[in-house]
Parts: structure tokens; C-alpha cells; sequence
């Protein structure tokens, strides 16, 4: 009834070909932005903010990253872990060079070194398809894992092999380091996620976009059609990087506050993987539908006892909570196997045509 | 279809009532960051029990300390600093008078939180070595030995059974390490240990992954036959090494650990062919306390602790938890006497925990006697660097088998000082210290 897109007429191929062409959702969508952006710092408690949203932020824009490589081009990756912490270092590595540049600017060149190193591991997936990718990009995860350890040039030779982020201002105001406060950490963290959710979305309803997906759905017929393969999934290996980078240099800036190599491991690559497969292949909402199952889902668990007033152990709850979580994800995934961007669309279409449905 | 809705209705549902809980004014909290799952909750658990034992025995004997209930509450980390992290932030907001992060990784990050959040951070015997220089880290404290005093104090023993420390010289020493932040914190003085002496230093890094199987790690020890095997391991990794160890026919009076490979559960399953294993310790094994006896009688026997079985109570690691929260209560107790105030804050235990001075009387004062070495602790040492001794494993328990040994504070300082001023000076953003300092109490 609300929900309906009947009288709006376009009138303009542009609007016709508008990222939200129905109006409710253009409302809907500055609604949560206003949220978002407003509604969110000035209500929620600090620990809303920094232990669960902006996680649950970085988390999306790593899970978009590998959904443009594995959900619009097809090409599956176990290294995205790495990928993050390619960025993280090269951030990392970058502000010691530059202390007084601007962080966000560093934050984004980070993104770019990922981006290299992700189409130089892109480059066997010329040859090699499907699981046997999967094993070469794994193969990235391992090497990028071990130079985080073995180059101590990568943490300035630190003894303990951590990366600590110095404080960072900007306009005077503290963005990174301890004196960081969550809200403008979380600002920095949304304005950026907004962006490049922004640029992705156009970025794959665009020809870019067209060229992933036919590669995807079928690379001979893509390939007859003047697709070359090559520089398709190059382009997909070095936008998923750049996308996964940017996540791991925001990871450590503006969310951990350091890190050591372990934190960039395999366990981070599948974590990836899942909120990809669980939010659903080729959506970018999905994404975010998938960082906030596994990353809050926990949470939201871990502290109903409490909540509740129920009094049991923090041991038996970690056990009880991951025991959830598992049959949860088989659950969504036993309903809906293409994923909660899937039970959206549905629900979606469901509502356009309340209270009547056919 | 339905049954998805009502999932998601009862998780939108819940979201709203999960704001922090108040918090009663007349307590005092204390967060203890424990692992009792995953593949650490081998050395995790018995540490977890100790220190809640202890606290809760405070509670239960003498109505918390000066007459202030402790409010103790577990949060668990897995050992992932992720979630160790997300503990912090979670229990912040309930404002806690101390942390244990228990975890090098999360340590780490702690760090330079803890001077904007002013909550002091315990990292016993572990965490960052250079964060023991006060002047650099007023809010860090890692009594009673760093990882750089522990390996020198290593370094003693050898030299005493090799009879000095030249004829190391042409010889080869292991080092089989947890690879990360922990296991490499002694590298740097061992390699100068390496130049100075004439030795060969190999190194045997364990991952995470390979902490249940070190098959090729062992190999090379087979290969390059050291003569001395030191081992910083913690969690699974421990036991496996032992028994792998005992596989190859090391000489096991050899192999010695950094005191977090002191635990039984890390030597008994290589059973008998463990013997002669040797680590470091700075608490007493045993349960022949008067304190550790009220453990039993007022915490165990009512029920109230975790422990699997009752002769749990009293071992090597659950000591080392015991140490742990009789460091928090001591603190706590001079924070009172320091502010006149019974319940304190983050900055008034900061103050206690820099005028740490645990004699023998005070240790036999608190039902502990030689339960460890006397510990002191200053502004501008936050550490102590006190004496550890060297424990034996004889098949089925642990032996004493050395006195208490000082580390090397002459070799140590220098590099703490260059550490810490290394750490400091690469943000140039970091906090002169303002925090006044207190006279011993």
C-alpha cells in the first residue's frame, strides 16, 4: 500500500536508469543515512559504537570487496585476510613516511597497494578456475602471512612485530590513536563505507560491471562476445584488493588501534567469505546483511544472559553462542541459500503488493 | 517463511535492553578477560580459576577488601585479541579500577588506551617488556619479571651447569617460540646473548596452526642437535613440544621454558618420559597455604569455583592466577590507605599499584609465606625485575630444583630503556607523564 511504485513516471532515461528509482526507497535510504550519520552518534553508548557498528562498517566494505570478486566476476578467493593486511601495513608503512599527510588520503593510497599486489596474485586466474583458484589465492593468504612476520621493514622493526597507529589529527581534532573518540572514528569509518559503496554500486551496474558478470555466468560465451578475459578479471582482482585494503587500513587506524600479523590470518579470510555467502552473492546490501549477522549476532548473544538477568558463566555462553550462530547460518542458508539479500528482495516484493497479495 | 520473521523479531527485540546494567556504587569492579575455550584454554582455564577464586575468597572470608564487596565478572576472549578488545570496550562503561588482558595481543592494543581511559593495566609477567619503564608508561604495570629478565635468568642456569657461560661458545642453543608478539619478545637479547657468548642461535617459530603438530620443528632439532632447547610457548603448544621432545629422545633436562610452560597439564600428558623437563616459576606450587586453604574452604567447597577436581587447586598455573589477583588486591588495599577512600577508582589504583612493596612478613601477613619472591615496585620501575627459581618435572610433579635467581638487571635495563624510548618516540603525539608520584606506603 505505502510501498508501491504506481504514478511515478520517468520521464528521463536518467532517472529511468537511477541507482533507487522508486521514491519510496530514495526515502527510505536518506532515512538510514540520516540515521546513520546523525541518530546514531548523538544516542547510541561508545560501546555501540566502536565494539559493534564500526566493526560491523569495516566488516561490510571487505565483505563488498570480495563480493565484486566472487559474487559479480565469479573468481573465488581465500585471500582477502592477506589483502587487508596489505593495506594496513602499507598504511602503516605510509604515515611513518608521512606523519603529517592526510590520513584519509593515506587510508585510500593504502587501497591502491593492495590493489597491485591483489592483480599481481590475480594473475593465475587467467588460467586456473574454481577450486583450483581458490587454492592459488590461498597460496597468497600463506606468503602475504608470512612477509607480515619475516619483513620486519613492514613494522619498523618493532621487537614485538606489532603495528601501533600514532595519533592523527584532522582540522585539530584527533582521528586516530587513543584520543581518537568513537564518534568521530565512527564518522570517518561511515563517510568512507558510504562512498565506496557508492562508487561499487555504479561500478557494477556500469559496463565494468556488464563485462564481471558475463565472465561469471559464462567466460567462452563472454570471451565470443569481445570481452577480453585478461584485463576483466585483472580489473576485478586489483577493484576487490583496493576494496579489501581500504577495510584492513580502516581495521587498524580506526577501529584496533594496532595489530600484529596474526590478526590478518586465514581465520579473517573465511570470516570474509561467510558474511559474503551468508549476506548473499553479487548484492552489496548483502554485505552489509552478512558483516552485521556474523559480526553482531555474536554480541547480541553474548550479552542477552546478562541483559536477561540469567546468570551463566562467560565460558558457557561463548560455547552456547557459537553453537547458536552455526544453526543459525545452516538455518538461513536451508531457507534461503542465495543469502539474506535474497529474504530482502523478497520481502521487498512481498510488500509491494500488500494488503492484496497474488 | 514465519518462523525467519519471529527469529528476526526476537533479535530486534532483544537489541534495545542490552545497554550495560547500572552499577552498584558501593562495590568495586573488577573485569577479569579469561579464556576458558579454544585452543589456549589449556593454560587459560587454571589461570582463570586462580584469579577468581582468590577474589571470591576476599568476598566470601573477609566481605571483599576493606570492607568493600568486589564485583568480579568474566568476559571471555578465546584468546583473540579481537574479542579481547571488544571485552575492554564492553566493560568500560562500568568503569573497572583495573584490566588483565592476559594476552600480549591485547596488551598491546590496551597500551595507549589505558592513560585516556585511566584504567591500569596488569600484565603479569607478560605484555610489552619496555612498558616496565614507569617514566614511559605510567599506566602499564608487568611485575614481577619481563620476558628479557626471564631469559637471562635462563641464561644463569645454563651457565651454571655448563660451568660459565663461555663454554657455550661453538655450541648450538634452539629456540622454539610461539610465533607472534609473545615468543618474539626475548629474540633481540638473545641474539646479543648469541654475539656475546659465541654460540649459534636456530630458531624453531611454532603458528598458531602448528601448535598440535610441530613434526617439522622437531625434525630440525633432530637435524641441527642443539644443546640446549629454550622454549616460549603457551596454550596447546606447550604439551605437544614436551611430548615431541620426549619422541626424539631430546636430553629433557635440556629443554627449558619461560614460566608459562610450567603448568602439570603441559608435562604430564608426555607422562614419565617428561622427566627432567625444566621451567621457570615465581609462585610456589602446592596448596599447603593457610590462604589457599580458605580457597577450599569458603570458594570450593560451597561450590562457587570452576575447578574440575579439587587437587586442581594449588597448581603450578592456578597459582599464578592466585599471584595475579593478590597483586590486584594489594594494589586495591594501598589505593584505600593512599585516598582514604573505600571505594576506589582507576586512578586511585594506578597509585596503588606503584607503591607495590610485598615483603616476606607481608607475604606470610596474607596466609602466602615464600609463595613468591618479594616483590617491589616503583614509580619509575613498574616491574621489579625480581628473583624467579627453576622447577623439575619428576614424572609426576614439580620439584624446586634452584634457589631464587636474579636476572641480569645490567644486561636488561639498557635495552628496556632503548625499547621504551624507541616506542615512545615514534609517536610523537605519546603523553609526558604528569602523573605525581607516591611515596611507598
Amino acid at each position: 500500500m505505502l510501498y508501491r511504485e504506481t504514478g511515478q513516471f520517468k520521464t528521463s532515461y536518467a532517472a529511468d536508469a537511477a541507482v533507487f528509482p522508486i521514491l519510496q526507497d530514495r526515502i527510505g535510504i536518506a532515512a538510514i543515512l540520516a540515521f546513520a550519520f546523525l541518530a546514531v552518534p548523538l544516542t547510541l553508548p561508545d560501546f555501540w559504537i566502536s565494539a559493534v557498528l564500526i566493526p560491523i562498517l569495516v566488516f561490510s566494505l571487505a565483505a563488498i570487496g570480495l563480493n565484486l570478486l566472487t559474487g559479480y566476476a565469479g573468481q573465488i578467493s581465500l585471500g582477502t585476510g592477506a589483502f587487508m593486511g596489505v593495506g594496513a601495513y602499507a598504511c602503516y608503512k605510509l604515515t611513518t613516511v608521512f606523519p603529517d599527510a592526510n590520513i584519509i588520503l593515506l587510508i585510500v593510497l593504502s587501497g591502491l597497494a593492495a590493489a597491485a599486489l591483489g592483480a599481481l596474485f590475480g594473475l593465475p586466474s587467467l588460467r586456473i578456475k574454481g577450486f583450483y583458484l581458490a587454492v592459488a589465492t590461498l597460496a597468497a593468504q600463506f606468503f602475504l602471512s608470512w612477509c607480515f612476520v619475516r619483513v620486519p621493514w613492514l613494522y619498523n622493526y618493532n621487537i614485538s612485530g606489532a603495528i601501533e597507529v600514532p595519533t592523527r589529527t584532522m582540522l585539530g581534532v584527533p582521528v586516530t590513536g587513543p584520543n581518537a573518540t568513537p564518534v568521530t572514528r565512527y564518522l570517518l569509518v561511515l563517510a568512507i563505507v558510504v562512498g565506496m559503496t557508492w562508487v561499487a554500486s555504479n561500478l557494477v551496474r556500469g559496463r565494468i560491471g556488464r563485462m564481471w558478470m558475463a565472465v561469471r555466468d559464462m567466460d567462452i560465451a563472454a570471451e565470443l562476445i569481445g570481452i577480453r578475459l585478461f584485463r576483466t578479471k585483472l580489473i576485478a582482482f586489483a577493484v576487490s584488493s583496493f576494496y579489501c585494503g581500504v577495510a584492513g587500513a580502516m581495521m587498524v587506524f580506526l577501529w584496533f588501534g594496532a595489530a600484529e600479523a596474526d590478526s590478518f590470518n586465514i581465520d579473517l579470510s573465511f570470516r570474509v567469505l561467510f558474511m559474503v555467502i551468508i549476506g548473499g552473492l553479487g548484492s552489496l546490501t548483502g554485505s552489509f546483511f552478512g558483516a552485521a549477522l556474523i559480526w553482531g549476532l555474536p554480541i547480541v548473544l553474548r550479552s542477552l544472559p546478562d541483559a536477561l538477568g540469567v546468570p551463566i558463566r562467560a565460558a558457557t555462553v561463548e560455547h552456547i553462542q557459537l553453537m547458536i550462530v552455526g544453526a543459525l547460518i545452516i538455518f538461513f542458508l536451508a531457507v534461503e541459500p542465495s543469502g539474506l539479500a535474497r529474504l530482502w528482495q523478497i520481502g521487498k516484493q512481498k510488500l509491494r503488493v500488500w494488503p492484496f497479495p497474488y | 517463511m514465519r518462523v525467519t520473521h519471529i527469529v528476526l523479531g526476537l533479535a530486534l527485540a532483544a537489541a534495545p535492553g542490552l545497554a550495560a546494567p547500572a552499577h552498584a556504587q558501593d562495590s568495586i569492579y573488577i573485569p577479569l578477560l579469561t579464556y576458558r575455550t579454544g585452543p589456549f584454554a589449556g593454560s587459560g582455564i587454571p589461570i582463570a580459576n586462580g584469579m577468581h577464586d582468590y577474589l571470591t575468597m576476599l568476598n566470601e572470608r573477609d566481605g571483599g577488601i576493606g570492607g568493600v564487596k568486589l564485583n568480579i565478572e568474566e568476559c571471555e576472549t578465546g584468546y583473540d585479541t579481537k574479542k579481547g578488545v571488544e571485552c575492554y570496550e564492553a566493560v568500560k562503561a562500568k568503569k573497572p579500577v583495573i584490566m588483565n588482558p592476559w594476552s600480549t595481543g591485547t596488551t598491546l592494543q590496551l597500551i595507549p588506551k589505558a592513560s585516556v581511559d585511566k584504567i591500569p593495566i596488569l600484565s603479569m609477567a607478560y605484555g610489552l617488556s619496555a612498558s616496565a619503564v614507569g617514566n614511559d608508561f605510567p599506566w602499564i604495570f608487568n611485575p614481577p619479571a619481563t620476558y628479557w629478565d626471564g631469559l637471562s635468568m635462563i641464561f644463569k642456569y645454563i651457565g651454571g651447569k655448563e660451568g660459565g657461560l663461555e663454554k657455550l661458545k661453538g655450541k648450538t642453543v634452539g629456540f622454539i617460540f610461539f610465533e607472534g608478539g609473545y615468543g618474539r619478545e626475548p629474540i633481540p637479547l638473545l641474539e646479543q646473548f648469541a654475539k656475546d657468548y659465541g654460540f649459534e642461535v636456530k630458531m624453531y617459530p611454532v603458528t598458531v596452526q602448528e601448535m598440535q603438530t610441530q613434526s617439522a620443528q622437531w625434525l630440525g632439532v633432530r637435524r641441527d642437535r642443539p644443546a640446549w632447547i629454550i622454549m616460549w610457548g603457551w596454550g596447546a603448544m606447550n604439551p605437544t613440544a614436551v611430548k615431541e621432545a620426549a619422541k626424539i629422545n631430546y636430553p629433557m633436562d635440556h629443554l627449558v621454558s619461560v614460566w608459562w610452560g610450567g603448568s602439570e597439564d603441559d608435562a604430564r600428558p608426555a607422562g614419565s618420559s617428561a622427566k627432567g623437563y625444566i621451567t621457570l616459576n615465581f609462585s610456589a606450587v602446592g596448596a599447603n597455604f593457610a590462604a589457599i586453604r580458605d580457597i577450599q574452604k569458603y570458594v570450593v567447597d560451597k561450590g562457587e569455583s570452576q575447578v574440575a577436581a579439587k587437587d586442581k587447586v594449588g597448581e603450578s598455573h592456578y597459582n599464578k592466577g592466585i599471584y595475579n589477583s593478590v597483586l590486584i588486591a594489594e594494589a586495591i588495599r594501598n589505593a584505600q590507605k593512599l585516598t582514604g577512600r573505600k571505594v576506589v577508582s582507576g586512578e586511585d589504583v594506578r597509585r596503588g599499584l606503584e607503591t607495590l612493596d610485598i615483603n616476606a612478613a607481608r607475604w606470610s601477613q596474607l596466609g602466602l609465606p615464600e609463595f613468591g619472591a618479594p616483590l617491589k615496585v616503583s614509580c619509575t620501575d613498574h616491574n621489579g625485575h625480581q628473583a624467579t627459581y627453576l622447577q623439575q618435572w619428576d614424572g609426576r610433579k614439580w620439584v624446586k630444583v634452584s634457589d631464587w635467581v636474579a636476572p641480569m638487571t645490567d644486561r636488561v635495563q639498557p635495552m628496556l630503556d632503548a625499547a621504551a624510548n624507541d616506542y615512545v618516540s615514534k609517536d610523537p603525539a605519546w603523553p609526558k607523564r604528569t602523573e605525581p608520584c607516591d611515596r611507598s606506603s
